[in-house]
């Protein structure tokens, strides 16, 4: 600390502190001490005072225990002479800050007035705010208020890109830029290199979500920048998503608060980027942070404290606006982000990618709409497909990018026309079998860049550029450039000369699509033929324990890792471009028990993968030795005793399910590295795999699934269904619209017929 | 004797500025020759050390002797070599010294026994945690009993590391686990308190262990039983049953004393019964008494050790360090001094005759003729101190004429190695990673502890305050206990402003940072142990080595002159630090008499250095420690690969700049701090 920001800080917590003493008597009394208090989906309670305390907030009245916790950790403000050490004290009473915050959040909640209203705004992407009683409400509309906290369905969703590093960390912003120019340029750097931004706070009524709103900012999960409030207060909603990385794949639990505070300060890349003057309770909730090991960077004049210790570097800095080196305020925005990255030392990996627009992951999920259209290619109109393909290497010239056809300049505004993209690729460690791989890629690659939509896959590929796109000077080639860049950058160790051609003209479009198709025919078999049994190697995948230290996910040909973002060809792939990596192949060795999945090459890893932690794990079942999960899983698969079956929630579904929990809750129980026979976590394509829990009965012990999965996967269990020689069997399975409890379950299973209820026990 | 009584003109004598820096002691000198009174520094004056005893070539073990060895070749009567005769010597003192901590130790687990078994009036366990945790270290029970319960096994445990005849003293187990193993491959791990000291006499009894190598080899055992085991037990209890000190904000110097109060000073080394003054001091009973005999209350003071007991835990303020005891009753104004055990000059008495000041002895183990003798008893401690508090109070109407010099100075005491895990981190994050780090990145250069006495034969507080005010210039942390924490209090060394402005740029961010002074006051001698358990944890956060003899820090006792300050440095050394002596050599010899009589002080340099990593050496010269610590510390950076140290490199952070900009008008402070906001 510095005393000049101890004392602040200090005088910040004791008045925040007593605010929230006073709103939880109060509320105690208008309300009564039974009300419920809660953050909507999410499983942790109020998570900084599990965290911190082992409190699981339910009530209004646990507040008061919440509240008695921080009162104890306050001091009082250094003398001006003679004072006695205050750098322990200003951290507890930073500790206080949170969870007085986090109370007075809570309070707010139920009164209605978080997440905070705004007129008129709308969320990129949906919002945290949906009711657990009521899907109407959520249905109705996600506009017209901030977000406030982060549900955990999406702090998993974001958990494969936090953990594998694609997302390196956050930035908590407070406050407002010097001007709306700063303001979006702050956020576009930080969006370039993939950081979250969350925004709270303001300066004199004015906040940084006010000044991306005026510029046309798209805010929301989306977008990678999450406005939570404008007033400091919100900034809790930050480390509540840190304390819940911490719990969801550290496999922490509540009240080990030392050790989720340490997890974040060698895990979770974060920092709080403080904009304008800084108040007492900005300074306040800054030394709560500083436990997590965030520094504070400010673009004012504030003191600095540069020793480190209890942040990994230096602990606050000041880098006031008007003295950094710049031409303009553009670029001292520039080197402010940079300064904070320095900082925190994140990783950031960074591919130039040379086109016109901004171009990160922050932009995967912009949407692009008619009216803000210039052109699309692909979907009900015309048609798009991408098509990679691996060459000799003196038949690609690297760099190469060719359009074979018209642009798009005579095409009207809000037009379309078909293209093909067509990828060769070159390289010693290059294979056929990573053509799927490397393909795959297009569609996020080309969705990195602001003002471009992408949608699908192979030859059902639909793309919009948006007129501000076009505007900027995006043309055909831009692609190109895009694939050229990101495919070295992303697969050099496999690839080593990139060549695109962007095809509009009619007769090459056909001949080139006929090609693709019989190489998309030509991998579906591959894919079929590609068994178990027909290898002799499975993958290791450890990319998570960075996060979840313990977990160890063993991906086999039918057995996608449970994030659903890595199967068994993109591990193989994984381990030639790092054969040190995440992903290293196991060779199985002597098969000890095939009906379960055994082998003595899997044992021995899970042993070594988990440290101990799992001894034994059965690839195809649920019920011995389930393979354990981290925390990123697409679904929970949870045996259900009474139906002699096994439910599968989609971390899409916030609904009750018929084992009296949600999602949410049920997460708790699956992640975290911890064997528990009967849950499991895994990707939604698992579901479709032979091997699906066969050592159990296989699909046919589904009793009841989210209907998000039975929308999505149509396809998929149709051909699942007629397997089993029952093409009936999904209307045989309950969801969430017919069914959410035990009890009604069963007489709905019986009324049609389902076939869990005559096979054998499965306990 | 009577020429010294005779205070002008002053042959031979030095002026009160040449006997000490402290002005204060510097005024009750110069009142002393007015009124030609003896104290320590005019005793010292004319009484000179024995030239030959000082240097270690005399034995006075038998009745043979004593033998002076003073030529080349010549032995004792029994054919004692020098170093020999030397290393007797030494591990006498280290015994006597581990002696004195050690006994201090085993009374307190006394009280703590006493306490468990609820027979101890007026004493509770403040500290329960700290209880926990202690007892943890030993594998005693601690969940679902009470603090008693667990204190009574606790107590049991510490009084058998006394009287234990074999395997390893308990408290070994806290030491870093490599030092452990070098201890057990040397064959020093000490087996039980009593026994080593025990032997120690035993083997320098006449016709012994004459092997010089293998009498320092029992040093060494003998002052791991005192660090790693009675002073560590004393410091544990004295936590346990008076509170962890943590920074509080207190006075020192003779200024303290009131003159409008009944000042009643403690004096000694244990928190025992000063604590219970402490409580008596504040009763209303006592408070009344006292304002009947027309004082305006109980000022109470301490001195030597016994005051950084009571002002690390109370605040109550120390009226001095050990040479000052004279001093202070010269003030006239001291109505009782009551002393305890070690370090209390018998001249005291013969001194308080000329004012109306009552000299109490209250240890069993210490009487002195001529003093008040209230023998103190923990199973009746509340009105024990009561009973002395009315003494004292009844002495005030006998008060003459005062003369309190007006010097004293603020401090902030109380950093225990538990309070300063939590300084640098609070509840949830303390750890010693900052200091770790501050130390590898360079900004804090190295550790220094400047501990012990004060020496009437070396110009009072000059070294403790020279060597402690050149090293945090060059941004060496100084942590401090005894009399050394004393010295430099008095010259605002440990208050929090001290860190602005009297230390280097690194060591200024890490004070600013911190919130601390430059010099962290651990506590009185026995608490030298927390200095072993805050290099433990240093060692055990990583960073800095895996054992305490390659940390970058060293021990400095400038002015010493007890055993105890002998036995400290002993098992320092064995610890692995490097221990510097300031004053007189007691292995010194003469090179150009006798050539071996240098023998045992190389053992004590080099050999000890090969053997533990640490090394003793005595030095005369403020100026010489400073530039060998400053080495010795660079030494251990190199070794452990840290960056060599650098001034401008560090510096730039803290308040100085906004405390400057929010000085300016409103209008331009707003954009000088903000920037202009659109």
């Amino acid at each position: 600390m510095s005393r000049y920001i101890a004392t602040r800080a200090i005088r910040g917590a004791n008045g925040l502190v007593a605010e929230a003493e006073a709103m939880v008597s109060s509320a105690i009394l208008d309300q009564g001490p039974d009300t419920p208090v809660a953050f909507p989906n999410t499983a942790y309670y109020l998570p900084v005072a599990l965290g911190m305390t082992g409190i699981e907030v339910e009530t209004l009245g646990q507040l008061s225990d919440v509240v008695a916790h921080a009162r104890r950790l306050l001091h009082p403000v250094p003398a001006d002479h003679q004072w006695t050490p205050y750098l322990g004290e200003t951290l507890d009473s930073g500790m206080a800050t949170l969870l007085a915050a986090e109370t007075i959040e809570a309070i707010r909640y139920i009164d209605g007035r978080q997440p905070e209203v705004m007129p008129g705004f709308d969320l990129a992407g949906g919002s945290a705010f949906t009711s657990p009683d009521t899907d109407a409400v959520a249905e109705e509309s996600p506009n017209g208020h901030l977000n406030g906290a982060i549900d955990d369905i999406q702090l998993r969703s974001w958990g494969i890109q936090l953990v594998d590093g694609r997302m390196p960390g956050f930035a908590a912003i407070v406050g407002c830029a010097k001007s709306n120019e700063v303001a979006v340029q702050i956020v576009r750097e930080l969006q370039r290199r993939n950081i979250l931004c969350f925004l709270s706070g303001n300066v004199n009524g004015r906040s940084i979500i006010h000044q991306l709103i005026e510029e046309g900012v798209e805010l929301g999960y989306d977008t990678y920048t999450v406005p939570f409030g404008t007033d400091t207060i919100s900034a809790i909603y930050a480390l509540g998503f840190a304390t819940r990385s911490a719990l969801t794949f550290g496999g922490l639990k509540g009240g080990q608060g030392r050790e989720i505070l340490l997890y974040n300060k060698d895990r979770v890349f974060a920092f709080v980027l403080a904009l304008g003057e800084v108040d007492d309770l900005k300074y306040a909730a800054a030394a709560g942070a500083i436990n997590f090991g965030f520094p504070v960077i400010a673009d004012t004049v504030i003191p600095q404290i540069l020793p480190t210790g209890v942040t990994t570097y230096e602990h606050v800095v000041s880098m006031p606006f008007n003295e950094i080196d710049g031409v303009d305020d553009l670029e001292r925005a520039e080197r402010l982000v940079q300064k904070c990255i320095e900082v925190r030392g994140v990783k950031v990996h960074i591919a130039d990618v040379p086109v016109p627009v901004p171009y990160g992951s922050a932009f995967e999920g912009e949407v692009v709409r008619k009216a803000d259209m210039r052109v699309e290619f692909g979907g009900k109109q015309s048609r798009a497909f991408e098509y990679l393909r691996m060459a000799e290497l003196d038949k690609v010239t690297d760099g190469k990018i060719e359009v074979v056809g018209p642009d798009f300049s005579e095409i009207e505004p809000e037009g379309h026309m078909d293209l093909g993209i067509v990828v060769d690729v070159a390289g010693r460690q290059m294979e056929k079998d990573f053509e799927p791989v490397l393909e795959r890629q297009i569609h996020y690659f080309v969705n990195g860049a602001s003002g471009i939509q992408h949608i699908g896959q192979r030859d059902i590929a639909w793309i919009r550029l948006s007129t501000k796109a076009t505007d900027a000077g995006f043309r055909l080639e831009g692609f190109g450039k895009i694939l050229h860049a990101r495919f070295h950058a992303d697969f050099g160790a496999i690839v080593d000369k990139v060549q695109v051609t962007l095809v509009t003209d009619p007769p090459m479009l056909t001949e080139l699509l006929n090609e693709a198709r019989v190489a998309y025919d030509f991998r579906n078999k591959r894919l079929e033929d590609l068994t178990d049994t027909a290898v002799d190697v499975f993958y290791s995948c450890t990319l998570c324990q960075s996060f979840a230290p313990n977990h160890v996910c063993i991906v086999s040909p039918e057995r996608l890792g449970l994030c659903g973002a890595y199967n068994w060809l993109d591990c193989k792939a994984s381990f030639n471009i790092n054969p040190t990596g995440p992903n290293q192949p196991i060779k199985l060795g002597r098969s000890v028990d095939s009906i379960k999945g055994y082998w003595e090459g899997t044992n021995e890893y899970a042993k070594i993968g988990s440290h101990g932690v799992v001894d034994e794990v059965a690839m195809y079942s649920i019920m011995e030795n389930p393979m354990t999960a981290c925390g990123c899983f697409e679904c929970i698969v949870m045996l259900i005793p009474e139906a002699n079956g096994v439910m599968v929630v989609s971390r899409e579904d916030t609904s009750m399910t018929p084992a009296g929990m949600t999602f949410s809750t049920l997460a708790g129980l699956a992640g975290g590295g911890i064997q528990t026979p009967g849950v499991m976590g895994v990707g939604k394509f698992y579901l479709a795999s032979p091997k699906f829990i066969s050592a159990d009965g296989g699909f046919k012990r589904v009793v009841w699934m989210s209907s998000f999965l039975k929308d999505s996967m149509s396809d998929e269990l149709k051909v699942v269904a007629d397997l089993a020689g029952d093409p009936a069997l999904i209307d045989r399975i309950a969801d969430e619209r017919l069914v959410t409890t035990v009890e009604e379950l069963l007489p709905w299973l019986e009324e049609h017929e389902h076939p869990a209820l005559t096979m054998e026990a499965i306990l | 004797m009577a020429e010294q009584d005779i205070p002008s003109p002053r042959r031979g004598r030095r002026s009160p500025q040449e006997a000490s820096v402290d002005p204060a002691a510097q005024a009750m000198l110069a009142f002393a020759d007015e009124i030609g009174a003896s104290t320590a520094f005019s005793r010292a004056d004319t009484l000179g050390p024995c030239n030959i005893g000082a240097v270690g070539m005399c034995c006075s073990l038998c009745g043979m002797g004593p033998c002076r060895l003073t030529k080349d070749g010549s032995t004792g009567i029994c054919g004692a070599t020098i170093d020999t005769i030397q290393a007797r010597n030494f591990i006498r003192s280290v015994a006597a010294g581990a002696a004195a901590h050690s006994d201090h130790g085993r009374d307190l687990a006394f009280t703590l026994k006493a306490v468990a078994d609820g027979e101890a009036e007026g004493y509770t366990i403040r500290d329960v945690p700290k209880l926990r945790v202690v007892a943890s270290h030993y594998g005693i029970n601690v969940r679902d009993r009470s603090p008693e319960e667990i204190a009574g096994d606790l107590a049991d445990l510490y009084l058998d590391q006394f009287g234990r005849q074999q395997g390893v003293l308990e408290p070994i187990g806290r030491a870093p686990v490599k030092r452990r193993k070098r201890w057990e491959e040397l064959g020093v791990t000490p087996r039980g308190i009593d026994r080593e000291i025990v032997e120690a006499l035993h083997r320098t009894h006449m016709g012994d262990d004459q092997d010089p190598a293998h009498i320092l080899h029992h040093a060494i055992r003998t002052s791991l039983a005192d660090g790693w085991g009675g002073s560590m037990i004393a410091t544990d209890i004295s936590d346990i049953l008076f509170g962890t000190p943590a920074p509080l904000l207190g006075e020192a110097n003779l200024g303290v004393l009131k003159d409008d109060m009944v000042n009643v000073v403690v004096h000694g080394h244990e928190p025992t019964l000063s604590e219970m003054i402490v409580a008596a001091s504040r009763d209303p009973d006592i408070v009344e008494y006292a304002r009947a005999a027309g004082a305006n209350g109980i000022n109470l003071a301490g001195i030597c050790c016994t005051a950084n007991e009571i002002l690390m835990r109370q605040g109550i303020p120390a009226a001095g360090n050990f040479l000052q005891q004279e001093l202070a009753i010269l003030t006239g104004a001291i109505e009782a001094m009551v002393v305890d055990v070690q370090c209390i000059m018998q001249a005291l008495v013969a001194l308080a005759e000329g004012f109306h000041t009552k000299i109490i002895t209250t240890s069993p183990k210490v009487k002195i003729k001529g003093a008040t003798h209230i023998e103190f008893d923990e199973h009746h401690a509340v009105g024990i101190a009561k009973d002395i508090l009315r003494l004292a109070i009844d002495n005030y109407r006998e008060r003459g004429a005062t003369h309190i010099p007006d010097y004293r100075n603020t401090l902030t005491p109380g950093f225990s190695h538990e309070y300063i895990n939590y300084m640098l981190g609070g509840s949830y994050r303390g750890s010693f990673r900052p200091l770790n780090d501050a130390i590898m990145a360079g900004r804090i250069r190295g550790v220094a502890a400047i501990v012990g006495c004060t020496n009437p034969r070396i110009q009072h507080d000059s070294m403790h305050t020279a060597i402690t005010s050149s090293l945090l210039q060059q941004d060496v942390l100084v942590v401090e206990t005894g009399c050394a924490a004393i010295a430099n209090a008095k010259f605002g060394l440990l208050i929090g402003d001290a860190g602005l402005d009297k230390v280097g740029p690194g060591l200024r961010e890490v004070c600013e940072t911190v919130g601390i002074p430059p010099v962290l006051h651990m506590g009185s001698c026995v608490d030298n142990t927390r200095i072993l358990t805050v290099l433990t944890q240093m060692v055990e956060e990583g960073g800095l080595g895996d054992d305490i003899d390659e940390v970058p820090a060293i021990g400095i006792a400038p002015e010493w002159m007890s055993e105890k300050a002998l036995s400290i440095a002993t098992y320092c050394v064995a610890s692995g630090a490097y221990v510097i002596m300031g004053g007189s050599n007691p292995v010194e010899g003469r090179q150009d008499k006798v050539p071996e009589s240098v023998l045992v002080a190389d053992h004590m340099s080099s050999g000890w250095n090969e053997m533990y990593g640490g090394k003793l050496e005595f030095v005369d010269d403020a100026d010489e420690i400073i530039s060998r610590t400053i080495n010795h510390i660079d030494a251990k950076r190199a070794t452990l690969g840290l960056p060599e140290y650098n001034p401008t490199r560090f510096g730039m952070s803290g308040d100085a700049r906004v405390e400057e900009l929010e000085a300016l008008p409103l209008q331009e402070r707003r954009s000088a701090l903000y920037g202009a906001n659109s």
